[in-house]
């Protein structure tokens, strides 16, 4: 029933919203779908707390404690986005940016977009995982193009292109798996697909074709995370698009990749009986690390500085999933959480002060502060927060995966630490002097919408103050299932 | 030695079209005729599914092949040639360099793509079981031309022969993918090509052209 709910409530909303999505209350109605979704996705979540693992609809769909964390956090990012997209798409239409009919636009692919990312973190079919995500794409790269710029024409057709080709390399890596499926007794057809299958059986499966497959899997959806050297699209489809959708797919759709390339890691390391998959999770993951830290040295326009860094925590978590073992998959699951709360509070205030200066380039941008605190210090703090400083749960969990680095793979931890070192010298000393100092801000025609900013700076803050016992054994249950 | 039975050499036959047609489209530089290229793959992968379906008497292969016909055939092929005729880009001439080294490079895919897969058609039963070699050099060969071609329409084709390289492997693997899944991906190809259409049009509009040289702003500096 909440099953039903999660997935019939976005699909409704965004066939509702595409026929009305131009009209005045269309915003509302996009807040209100993504309540509803919010409160089916709260309900399914204590029931699997609960009751344990659920699988239903003859085995196509499967929750565990693992996903159900996922499609909490998915339910929530998505209604506050919505709630920060009302003044902030109205501001845009003020400014002649969108017209009508581009609202519509934007308002049904937005609920679709959260249809697919909940339909593949739900889904126990492979098959049904892959055409999700490339359904995902589809339904936002009219939105990077939303603005119709030339740059932002570029951007989409990137985002297209990059992700195109890498989900096909995925599509092979699927049916290699299914192939190897199919060759066991017993399992045939549909259930060759099913995750939950495979994984009673995976020690029997042919390494041989499963280690091929992995590597088209790892670098297919690993385009969509955004894993270096395949990350190029990401910060131009960041920075081009309209900075919700900034927000959603730094602190979605990024995630929702990642959890297919790992549902695919445990099928393939417990065929494999090697440690190969764990390795190349490190090595990605450290590459993108290094690789952004750099990058962000060279940036402009804030949207691209902060694109960056979702790369480099991506990185981080990727190779913390690589790492292993009960605590550092219990870190990994933690930064996904607080960096998708993070990077999407720090989305929505870049958001309002690129609206206010008029600009997306950072030396442009002055003293936030004194003309609207609210905007100037959910920066800051969201930057604080981002960059691991202590108390906020970024800290926690970078100082969880670091520890662990150290006892496991020390030659890692030096290259880890440069690159946070390099990363925070370079996002702080560009923030700073666009919050303090003197101004150049105007004011905004509509209030901004700064409680989202702050409810998930608050949860990311009570994260590393104390995670509740609940929760911690939530994240316990799901770092196990993914050992 | 006995000879292979006749499907199984209809089947080779036709994979061994489709490696051709992949490199006449790596060596075409006409769009109008690029995409009857692409029809003309989409129906040696009919007819070959089609062959599939007989010889291994699986049934809901003849629905696969019915959607391959609808879709490749007649569907896509259809919006490509309209796209082209109302952008006026039917008989443009890419300017592509150096069409031997492309073919050199192809053949090169062409045995990495056989290296790759011996191992793994070693282990099929599939009456198809030698093809998946040819499955991922088609898929390989498409990737090559989405490099190496400049008009955003040619990528666009790119993207569907190696759909259709996919597909092949999905037959010659393992007779197919799940239904659920197969119209999940045809769905998604098909809307994909509907939002690229619509791209077409907005970069037109933007730079009055199709090239791509005009999209490579946002490089890192």
């Amino acid at each position: 029933m909440e099953l039903l709910v999660l997935l019939g409530v976005p699909l409704t909303g965004a066939l509702l919203l595409l026929l009305i999505g131009g009209r005045e209350h269309a915003p509302e109605v996009n807040v209100l779908a993504s309540t509803a979704t919010l409160v089916a996705a709260a309900v399914l979540t204590v029931r699997v707390i609960r009751d344990g693992p659920m699988l239903v609809w003859n085995d196509q769909l499967f929750v565990d404690s693992f996903n159900v964390f996922l499609v909490s956090l998915t339910a929530l990012v998505g209604l506050t986005t919505a709630l920060f997209s009302r003044p902030y798409m109205r501001i845009e239409a003020l400014h002649g940016r969108v017209t009508h009919k581009r609202l519509r636009l934007y308002h049904g692919m937005f609920q679709l977009f959260m249809f697919t990312m909940l339909l593949a973190l739900l889904t126990n079919n492979l098959g049904i995982l892959w055409v999700a995500m490339e359904a995902a794409t589809l339904s936002t790269v009219l939105l990077v193009s939303l603005y119709r710029t030339p740059q932002s024409l570029e951007a989409a057709w990137k985002y297209f292109i990059l992700c195109g080709v890498g989900i096909a390399q995925a599509l092979f890596g699927t049916i290699l798996l299914y192939f190897a499926a199919e060759q066991l007794p017993g399992i045939e057809g549909m259930s060759a697909l099913l995750w939950t299958h495979l994984n009673d059986v995976k020690g029997q499966l042919e390494p041989q074709i499963l280690g091929l497959a992995f590597v088209f899997l790892l670098v297919g959806y690993g385009t969509k995370v955004g894993l270096a050297p395949v990350h190029n699209w990401l910060p131009d489809a960041h920075a081009e698009g309209p900075t919700p959708i900034s927000a959603v797919l730094s602190g979605l759709l990024l995630n929702v990749a990642l959890y297919a390339v790992i549902r695919c890691k445990v099928l393939v390391e417990g065929a494999l009986q090697s440690t190969l998959p764990s390795q190349m999770l490190m090595a990605f993951g450290l590459l993108s690390v290094v690789l952004a830290a750099f990058f962000l040295w060279r940036q402009r326009d804030i949207k691209r500085l902060f694109a960056y860094s979702s790369i480099e925590h991506m990185g981080i978590i990727t190779f913390a999933f690589g790492l292993g073992g009960p605590v550092a998959n219990f870190a990994g699951l933690l930064h996904m959480t607080v960096h998708s709360l993070t990077k999407s509070a720090i989305f929505f205030a870049v958001g309002h002060a690129a609206q206010k200066a008029g600009t997306q380039i950072m030396d442009d941008i002055r003293g936030l502060v004194t003309v609207s605190p609210t905007v100037g210090w959910g920066l800051m703090l969201g930057t604080l927060a981002i960059l691991g400083m202590p108390p906020f749960g970024v800290f926690a969990s970078e100082f969880l995966i670091l520890t662990t680095a150290m006892r496991e793979q020390p030659w890692a931890t030096p290259l880890l630490l440069l690159a946070l070192g390099v990363a925070f010298a370079a996002i702080f000393s560009r923030v700073q002097p666009m919050v303090f100092g003197e101004t150049n801000v105007a004011r905004l025609p509509h209030a901004p919408a700064l409680i989202p900013v702050f409810v998930h700076l608050a949860i990311v803050l009570l994260l590393g103050l104390y995670i509740p016992p609940y929760l911690a054994d939530w994240y316990r249950q799901a770092a196990e299932l993914i050992q | 030695m006995n000879p292979l039975p006749l499907s199984s050499q209809l089947i080779n036959l036709l994979a061994a079209l489709l490696l051709l047609l992949s490199f006449a489209m790596l060596a075409q530089r006409r769009i109008a005729l690029l995409v009857q290229l692409l029809a003309l793959q989409g129906l040696v992968l009919f007819i070959s599914t089609v062959v599939v379906a007989i010889r291994a008497d699986q049934h809901h292969l003849y629905y696969s092949a019915a959607l391959t016909l609808m879709l490749k055939v007649i569907v896509l092929p259809w919006i490509l040639y309209r796209l082209i005729r109302r952008l006026h880009v039917q008989w443009d001439i890419e300017t592509l360099v150096k069409i031997p080294t492309t073919m050199l490079l192809g053949l090169m895919l062409v045995v990495f793509a056989f290296g790759l897969a011996q191992p793994i058609s070693a282990l099929a039963v599939t009456v198809t079981r030698s093809t998946l070699g040819i499955a991922l050099a088609v898929v390989l060969l498409a990737f090559l031309m989405m490099i190496t071609r400049r008009k955003a329409i040619a990528q666009v084709i790119g993207f569907l022969a190696m759909e259709n390289g996919l597909f092949f492997a999905a037959t010659s693997a393992t007779y197919g993918m799940p239904m659920v899944v197969e119209l999940g991906v045809a769905l998604d190809v098909l809307v994909g090509v509907l939002v690229l259409g619509i791209f077409l049009f907005h970069i037109r509009e933007q730079f009055d052209s199709l090239d791509l040289q005009h999209l490579e702003s946002l490089k890192e500096r």
